[in-house]
């Protein structure tokens, strides 16, 4: 059995300790805004957060986790939308939208590491892929989440 | 992303043909899974009790915007308030059938006219017509509906204003629809739309009414916020892989390495594993089906032996593929040979001639490919319900049907959004593989993913080509001047594979449409050749088809002439595009956006290229840095399209940055080789994709040249980025690069 918290609830599951958290997540607690697109930590479309860190979930093992806390997309407004995922709305981001909650995820960490990036700092951060190339809108509403998040209307 | 390629057109004969028959695409207002509280209006939209207008939408939602703007186009005539609007998925009817895919797959180029031109586009209408395939693709979508839906919308406004008028008893005449509501000519609200569910009734439906003019428009042009993005924003978006049923079953596949190949038997190393239920044959490979796909998959890895019958060519490898093309373009025997203008011979002549490559290209859409499919059995009788992203329900319903042996009218198929599609979920593979799965676990619904690695080693790749350009010029008279080019170019048809893999349909040996399309420019004389080689090597529809790989042969080498005769390569595209007002002014627009002629820093230079594809016309001018004549930036993108009326700009922009991204990754790295008769590459650090940080600063300028033709914006953004590119590489550095992708 391993424990640990995922979006503010108590988890446990009974699964190999080397079942990558991902997989964790989508298969036993039904938990599928992080999405599987490489296995290999290359894309970041499976990117949670693990005690506030970014993690690229398909890449670290159940056993890792235990008594860790998880924020997937599904928690991280936490009942109403993040700065970010307003961001993403008012620019317009997503066009499949595959890759964007770990985008998303990617971002909500950078920003509370860095609350002004520079573009050069989110270039740098931001190593997700996105097929459908909407980089220059991910730019857009990093900027503009940096700025609602410092209280901008 | 497109499913039978090819460029608009339409011909007059087959937009005649649903003209005519506008009543016939309207459908039932009993068609749109009328639920209690609703009122149908037509097979295209209906009202609610609540007050919301719910559009059918019977396209794929991919990321190309498909769902507002088809929306916009039924919410504009019958004038909706946006925020009221919702979009549904509607049940498998003929109404919604795709005409204009179907009419795109054939073998010319757009401005090719004549009697066997028009019967051919006559019988594609007619034969989507009979056949009623469902399909997205081919940047057709808005080019289809842009006809049915708005008279879809005019109908349901029409409805709603005669049944207000009988509910409040005041004139229709009087009355007015406006932002969701019925209201008085002079202002007063008689109904909001909502209100009126129970006034439609036994209305009978009368003439369609005439449609807005464009002036007319209180929607249509506006970049309205798209419908499918806060579900995608909170991570609630529902793809393939997302599909949850009670019972789900998990299954994981690995496909036999070589093309062609199949499964014959396998062996398991010990006992399965917790989480695998079962290991069985499918087709092409060997299924791990339990209740963890990681753990199948891990099997499938790691634990177990197959013994493959390997393909037609399990020796193949890209090294003697070339060679193969090469002797071909020698002496193949061409399937398409055109010539147009007239071929002078003047007495002194110097030739130019350039041979350039592209390779096979893996699609790589974020959400590996899927499918989920669910086999009952009541009695003596089967049914098969199928979840999936796709690009086509009608194909994958006939392909459900015949796997499981069960009528098709047995068959439901629901489309989930898809995580990017770009042609590679027009193919039936994972449909098959899901419903052999499900028949081997009656009764439970079985999801079918593929790994990253099965997902690039089993793909239908954009074929590999080789092409020769030759030109001529007269030397006679001092300065030089062009008189004839000529094209000869060897690469397979997806076209051609594609009917033959689905439905059996034997092998015709034409080229795919886009691969042949003629360039716009008035050569004095032009002459294609295109020999289509056999090979087991899967070929299919990626984003933008022929055009990915013949932009690049072709506008690289307009630059070579431009260069050849010593002019500048805009300037000497214009005097080519003389007699072409709308391709002109898009080369202008992206000239002049990009400052065309302005001075750069050492190292620097820009590329123009020009396409036009899928009724847009497209070009883009890039500008590039080169460090240490080895590592190469792009820096710049600037882009022009003319797609004619435009629905939503918002989405117009976002297409044409995703199509230059799109190509730009494959210009950059797409490179898909063999060895052995397998595909070398199997992820993304093998088989990148351009990200933020090697993306260019892109901006994008709608041309209206008052065209009324709907032109296509999901495909027409990717092809004119590559020779944009290495242009711009040719003016940074003076080398000519001839093969993608590009490296210095």
């Amino acid at each position: 059995m391993i424990s640990f918290t995922v979006n503010g609830q108590p988890a446990r599951v009974d699964v190999e300790a080397e079942k990558p958290l991902l997989w964790v997540l989508r298969e036993d607690l039904n938990i599928v805004g992080p999405k599987y697109g490489c296995g290999v930590a290359s894309c970041g479309a499976c990117t949670v957060h693990v005690d506030g860190v970014p993690v690229r979930s398909c890449s670290m093992a159940a056993s890792d986790v235990a008594g860790k806390m998880v924020v997937t997309i599904e928690g991280l407004g936490q009942g109403t939308l993040h700065a970010v995922q307003k961001a993403w709305i008012e620019e317009q981001v997503p066009q499949c939208g595959y890759c964007q909650p770990g985008f998303i995820m990617s971002t909500a960490a950078l920003l509370k590491a860095n609350p002004k990036p520079s573009d050069k700092d989110i270039d740098e951060v931001l190593s997700n892929i996105c097929r459908c190339g909407t980089y220059s809108a991910i730019r857009r509403a990093v900027h503009r989440a940096a700025a609602l998040l410092a209280g901008a209307p | 992303m497109a499913i039978i390629g090819g460029v608009a057109g339409g011909g007059l004969l087959g937009v005649g043909f649903w003209f005519a028959r506008e009543r016939d695409r309207l459908g039932d207002r009993a068609l749109f899974n009328v639920k209690p509280n609703e009122a149908g209006l037509s097979g295209w939209v209906k009202i609610t009790r609540d007050n919301r207008v719910i559009v059918a939408v019977p396209r794929a939602e991919m990321g190309q915007g498909v769902q507002t703007a088809l929306a916009m186009l039924v919410a504009e005539e019958m004038d909706a308030r946006w925020n009221q609007v919702r979009v549904e998925d509607p049940p498998e009817n003929g109404v919604y059938r795709n005409v204009d895919i179907l009419i795109d797959g054939l073998p010319f180029s757009p401005e090719e006219a004549g009697t066997v031109v028009d019967i051919a586009h006559w019988m594609a209408g007619k034969l989507g017509g009979v056949l009623g395939v469902l399909a997205t693709g081919g940047s057709t979508s808005v080019r289809d509906a842009w006809h049915p839906m708005r008279v879809a919308g005019a109908v349901a406004r029409d409805l709603l204003l005669r049944a207000a008028s009988r509910n409040a008893s005041v004139p229709v005449g009087e009355l007015v629809a406006v932002d969701g509501e019925v209201r008085r000519k002079g202002g007063a609200r008689v109904a909001t739309f909502g209100e009126l569910v129970d006034q439609i009734g036994e209305l009978s439906s009368m003439p369609v009414p005439p449609l807005k003019k464009p002036s007319e428009f209180k929607l249509i042009g506006k970049p309205l916020p798209r419908l499918d993005i806060p579900a995608k924003v909170l991570g609630v978006a529902t793809f393939g892989i997302d599909v949850r049923r009670p019972n789900l079953l998990h299954a994981a596949v690995l496909n036999a390495p070589t093309f062609g190949g199949s499964a014959m038997g396998f062996k398991v190393k010990g006992s399965l594993p917790k989480g695998v239920e079962t290991v069985i044959i499918v087709p092409g490979g060997v299924a791990a089906i339990g209740s963890s796909w990681w753990r199948a998959n891990k099997l499938l890895e790691e634990g177990i032996e197959v013994q493959w019958q390997p393909g037609p060519e399990p020796g193949l490898d890209s090294a003697a593929l070339w060679r193969r093309y090469e002797g071909l373009m020698q002496d193949g025997k061409p399937a398409l040979t055109r010539a147009l203008g007239e071929e002078k011979k003047p007495a002194t002549v110097r030739p130019l001639e350039a041979t350039y490559r592209a390779p096979y290209l893996a699609h790589t859409t974020m959400e590996p490919m899927n499918c989920t499919a669910r086999v009952t059995r009541q009695g003596d009788k089967n049914g098969v319900e199928v979840w999936m992203p796709n690009q086509s329900p009608t194909l994958m319903r006939m392909i459900a049907g015949k796997t499981a042996d069960v009528p098709q009218a047995e068959v439901t198929v629901h489309t989930t959004f898809l995580g990017g599609g770009f042609g590679r979920r027009a193919e039936v593979d994972l449909v098959r593989q899901a419903v052999t799965c499900a028949m081997a676990m009656p009764e439970r619904p079985v999801q079918v993913l593929w790994s990253r690695e099965q997902d690039i080693r089993h793909d239908y790749y954009r074929p590999m080509a080789l092409a020769r350009w030759r030109a001529e010029f007269d030397t006679s008279g001092g300065t030089p001047k062009l008189v004839s080019v000529a094209k000869r170019q060897v690469a397979q048809s997806p076209t051609d594979q594609f009917p033959a893999r689905v439905i059996g349909l034997p092998s015709q040996g034409k080229p795919e449409g886009n691969a042949v399309e003629n360039p716009p420019y008035a050569f004095p004389s032009y002459k294609l050749e295109a020999v289509v080689p056999d090979g087991s090597v899967p070929v299919g529809f990626w984003r933008s088809v022929g055009h990915s790989h013949t932009a690049f042969f072709d506008e690289s080498f307009v630059d070579e002439l431009a260069s050849a005769l010593k002019k500048d390569p805009f300037e000497f595209r214009r005097e080519l595009l003389a007699g072409k007002p709308r391709h002109l002014k898009v080369l202008e627009t992206a000239a002049k956006e990009a400052g065309w002629g302005q001075p750069l820093p050492a190292g620097s230079g820009r590329g123009i290229a020009l396409r036009a594809s899928f009724g847009s016309i497209v070009a883009q001018v890039a500008e590039v840095a080169v460090t240490d004549g080895k590592t190469l930036e792009v820096k710049r993108v600037t882009c022009a399209i003319d797609c004619g009326p435009v629905v939503n700009p918002a989405i117009v922009r976002a297409q044409m940055e995703s199509g230059i991204i799109y190509g730009l990754s494959a210009a950059l790295y797409g490179e898909i080789t063999l060895a052995n008769g397998a595909v070398e590459q199997s992820n993304f650090p093998d088989y990148d994709a351009v990200r933020l940080a090697d993306a260019p600063t892109m901006t994008v300028h709608l041309v209206d040249t008052g065209a009324s033709s709907v032109g296509g914006v999901g495909e027409p953004g990717t092809p004119p980025i590559a020779p944009a590119v290495a242009n711009a590489i040719f003016a940074a550095t003076g080398k000519r690069l001839r093969s993608l992708p590009l490296r210095l």
